[in-house]
């Protein structure tokens, strides 16, 4: 198991450094040049030849590649071409926003969308299990703007509570205060990530509980409860968890409508604000963190699964 | 442990018993239409049937269960005087695992993954309350013991997949008796077993049953081993009892047509010329395949060689119209030289020859009437074909692939080989889901043949259907290799159906050959000890021949041993009655060649051979 576990690793490693090539050279091949953007039009050409030596831009685009992966590697992203505020600085705080959110929203849905989903398979065909479905199946064809205005319309203009936009400070909050002030867009991510974590557990489940053994356990007199908890999850855990983790790097990298419909500062509206000012040191630090964040993740889902599988853990 | 026993006391009575399947739209078919038979205390009656004739429902329906889409109908199913079939599923928890339990045919898929041996062995009294953990865990060890499992104190921290598939299903044995139930279901128990596997675990079951004192049901479709432990026999077909008796007077005095048919298709022992020596028109001087000195396995080593070798030295000739059989346990390459044939495992050392011809060892190199030349006929015609394409398709693919065949010379063809294949038209139309398991291997046969092929290798092709079926199949292929002059390579373990079929025969031991010659020779008598072991282990339809068999020595030794992958020295040295300590596990066993084409790997003489059992 732990030459899969490294061989994963390897194969992580190698994604890593490929996505960085990609965003590196991606970001190269766009117009406009970094020195002149910073330094604006009315420089002169001395001052930006000047400006693009500093930077070390005149240097070899590999050279420049193997010095910014080696600073990434070092925790030195760069200098914003914006503001001149280090880059990390600015992610930072961002991510402290957006893996609050996250966090919350896993805490919260994660949860209670695979309880929804095992009791779903437990209860096959029955009236639960179809009402469950056509909802589910319902909000993964929703777009999440149009679950967050049904939501906004509710609780903000009908009912009177919680923030249609959350931007503004959280600095000083206590956690309930925090809750509260995130509480639409947390609730509005529940729903997305749910669709899909009832589907898949109940799918794993359901495919577990067609197998002989389960069907032994029947014969067996094995009690309904313990055929699901102590035979049956015990066989799903794999294909669960690489859902739940694909969900969280989704909510970690990918929540750009959310959080710009919320207007609240994450991760994903840095990366908008970086594409129109056009600060491509910004968007290779950001591509390069969601690309670490979702390796790690199924790197995480990856180790779970092996670790629950016994011809794994324990070979021959 | 054993209780008390009294001849009268009934354990199980099926009245009248109906069981319905459901249709999608609500109608109801009859399964079982109406079953009486009882079972006593101490009595192993045993249900026999082809698939289809519901023996498995009915014997479900002690245990109060009925797969899905399946309704208990009528009657009454009574274990211990209450109806069972009237029950809910909490009322039957208690009785499920604690008065009745259930040994299915796979134990590798009815034994958890996830989950120690110990503690589904053990599951059913705990939960029941009947036992605390210590009288439990107490119980499976002497269970262990008494199904002389090897290890048995430690055997049951193991997970499923550490342990072999003949102890996986003595342990599933030891599953159902933990609970000390009055009635045992067995549902074919050893059908998927090797002959050699399948003495120890019959052994064990019927040692087992008369010292727990249990009733059982054995659902079989194997006379044989039904002669080796039941007490009774009930003959079913289509869910109606044809006849039932005591097993003497079932096997030596039956008159019913059924039953006679059943025996019929009993296959005959193993014996010399059988090998029908098939007719000469169809030879060539190149033989149709031919493979030498081939080294194959898996993954990939060190210095370039595989990592397991599986596979190692094997020659084989495939002659043009003739058969070749290979046989062996589970596990010994059989498949893998198969595979190797096919060009779906590249072999790492050794040349392949087509019609004379050398050809690229891996598929992808291959021309494509190289690939028409080798067809492969898989042994689960479910998986092989499929499920969404109607037979038309299936078999019209092929003819396009290699013949360019399109339009109505194509229907004309596909017409051609369902009649080849002994199968009338219309099923053209037809998805395999509307056909049986034996209408769906001819299917698999007929699309192999579609490609008019010079070599077709089946794997274990009849293994998977009922005697009957299977006998059929190897009917057809007998008729087919007349008119066709297609060589066959025909994969079993079971050693009666190759001998009644193949012209020459391969015996194969972890990868090695044991013994190869013509059918004849090979079998009468037989040399190799390997062989030999394997020719025993045949069931015999007569009472006491299970008794007889394991107290021979040959099985004894074979018995004890397992069988190892070794690089040094011969790999049956330690289940071969005829070993020579120092010689046999230490040197590899020289090639010898009887007469001009009987080759025997052995370090004993030959005479010795003769003489030695």
């Amino acid at each position: 198991m732990t030459s899969l576990i490294l061989k994963r690793l390897g194969i992580g490693l190698v994604t890593v450094l490929a996505v960085s090539l990609i965003i590196f050279f991606g970001t190269k091949i766009l117009p406009g040049d970094a020195a002149q953007i910073r330094l604006g039009q009315s420089a002169t050409p001395e001052n930006v030849a000047a400006f693009r030596a500093r930077l070390g831009l005149d240097k070899p685009y590999i050279v420049q590649y193997l010095v910014w992966l080696k600073n990434f590697m070092m925790g030195d992203l760069g200098t914003s071409l914006a503001s001149d505020v280090p880059i990390s600085d600015l992610i930072a705080d961002r991510y402290k926003n957006t893996v609050f959110v996250s966090a919350l929203t896993a805490a919260i849905g994660v949860p209670i969308s695979l309880a929804l989903g095992i009791m779903a398979a437990m209860y096959p065909g029955t009236l639960y299990d179809r009402v469950l479905t056509l909802v589910s199946v319902s909000l993964v064809a929703a777009p999440e703007f149009f679950t967050a205005t049904l939501l906004v319309l509710l609780f903000v203009f009908v009912l009177g509570i919680g923030n249609a936009i959350v931007v503004g400070s959280t600095e000083g909050k206590g956690l309930f205060e925090l809750i509260a002030h995130f509480a639409l867009p947390i609730t509005t991510l529940c729903f997305v990530i749910a669709s899909q974590l009832i589907r898949m557990s109940r799918a794993a489940v359901l495919n577990v509980m067609s197998s002989p053994y389960i069907e032994m356990a029947i014969l067996k007199g094995v009690p309904r409860r313990r055929i699901i908890f102590r035979h049956a999850l015990l066989n799903a855990i794999g294909p669960i968890v690489n859902v739940v983790a694909l969900n969280l790097a989704y909510l970690v990298t990918g929540v750009i409508v959310v959080e710009v419909y919320f207007g609240y500062n994450g991760l994903a509206t840095l990366i908008v604000q970086g594409v129109q000012t056009r600060d491509y040191v910004l968007i290779q630090g950001l591509g390069m963190i969601f690309c670490l964040t979702y390796v790690i993740l199924m790197l995480i889902a990856d180790i779970a699964a092996f670790a629950s599988n016994a011809r794994l853990r324990h070979p021959k | 442990m054993a209780r008390k026993s009294d001849s009268n006391d009934v354990i199980f009575e099926a009245r009248d018993l109906k069981i319905n399947a459901v249709r999608d739209d609500g109608s109801e078919l009859p399964i079982v239409k109406g079953v009486d038979f009882k079972v006593r205390r101490g009595e192993v009656v045993a249900l026999i049937g082809e698939s289809g004739s519901g023996k498995t429902t009915i014997s479900l329906a002690a245990l109060g269960y009925c797969k899905p889409g399946l309704k208990f109908a009528g009657g009454e199913a009574l274990l211990n005087g209450e109806n069972v079939t009237a029950m809910d599923t909490e009322a039957l928890r208690p009785i499920r695992g604690e008065k009745v339990a259930y040994l299915a045919q796979s134990a590798a898929a009815t034994f958890n993954p996830s989950i120690l041996i110990n503690e589904q062995v053990t599951e059913a009294p705990v939960i029941h309350g009947s036992k605390t953990r210590e009288q439990a865990d107490a119980k499976a060890l002497s269970l262990y013991k008494a199904l002389e499992l090897p290890d048995p104190e430690n055997i049951g921290a193991r997970y499923p997949h550490q342990v072999s598939g003949g102890q996986l299903q003595r342990l599933m044995a030891a599953m159902a008796l933990c609970g000390e139930p009055d009635l045992l279901v067995l549902d074919e128990p050893t059908t998927a077993l090797d002959v050699t596997t399948q003495i120890e675990v019959l052994k064990a079951f019927k040692q087992v049953i008369k010292e727990e004192g249990a009733a059982a049901i054995y659902v079989t479709h194997d006379l044989a081993v039904v002669a080796q432990v039941a007490d009774h026999i009930v003959v079913l077909y289509n869910g109606e009892i044809k006849e039932a008796g005591p097993v003497e007077t079932i096997i030596h005095k039956s008159e019913h047509p059924y039953t006679k048919r059943l025996m019929a298709a009993i296959k005959p022992l193993p014996e010399p010329g059988l090998g029908e020596a098939s007719n000469h028109e169809h030879m060539r001087d190149a033989p149709a395949l031919v493979a030498r000195n081939i080294d194959a396995g898996y993954g990939k080593g060190a210095d370039g060689a595989p990592k397991t070798m599986v596979l190692r030295d094997v020659n084989v000739a495939i002659e043009r119209g003739k058969t070749v059989g290979i046989i062996g346990e589970s596990g010994c390459g059989k498949s893998t030289l198969a595979r190797v044939f096919a060009g779906l495992l590249p072999p790492s050392a050794g040349d392949l020859e087509l019609d004379g011809h050398p050809v690229a060892p891996n598929l992808a190199a291959r021309t494509r009437d190289e690939l028409r030349r080798v067809q492969f006929v898989y042994q689960m015609a479910d998986t092989a074909l499929n499920p969404r394409q109607r037979i038309n398709d299936i078999l019209g693919r092929p003819l396009e692939f290699y013949g360019g065949l399109t339009g109505a010379r194509k229907a004309e063809r596909i017409n051609e080989l369902l009649e080849m294949v002994e199968m009338p038209p219309p099923f053209a139309e037809r998805f395999p889901h509307e056909l049986s398991g034996g209408q769906k291997q001819r299917i698999n046969l007929a699309r192999a043949l579609a490609a008019e092929p010079e070599v077709v290798l089946c794997d274990e092709v009849t293994s998977a259907l009922d005697t009957i079926v299977g006998a059929n199949v190897i009917e057809l292929l007998k008729s087919l290799r007349r008119e066709t002059g297609v060589s066959f390579v025909f994969i079993s373990h079971d050693l009666s159906t190759v001998a009644s079929f193949a012209d020459e025969i391969v015996v194969l031991y972890a990868g090695r050959v044991a013994e190869q010659g013509p059918t004849d020779k090979v079998l009468s008598p037989p040399y190799h000890p390997y062989t030999r072991l394997l020719i025993s282990s045949v069931p015999e339809m007569r009472t006491g021949w299970l008794e007889d068999t394991v107290a021979s020595q040959e099985t004894i030794t074979g018995m004890t041993g397992g069988v190892e992958l070794t690089d040094i020295g011969c790999p049956f040295f330690a289940r071969c009655p005829l070993a020579i300590e120092g010689t046999c596990d230490i040197t590899a066993p020289p090639r010898r060649i009887e007469g001009e084409d009987h080759v025997i790997e052995c370090h004993r003489e030959v005479d010795e051979l003769l003489g030695g059992g």
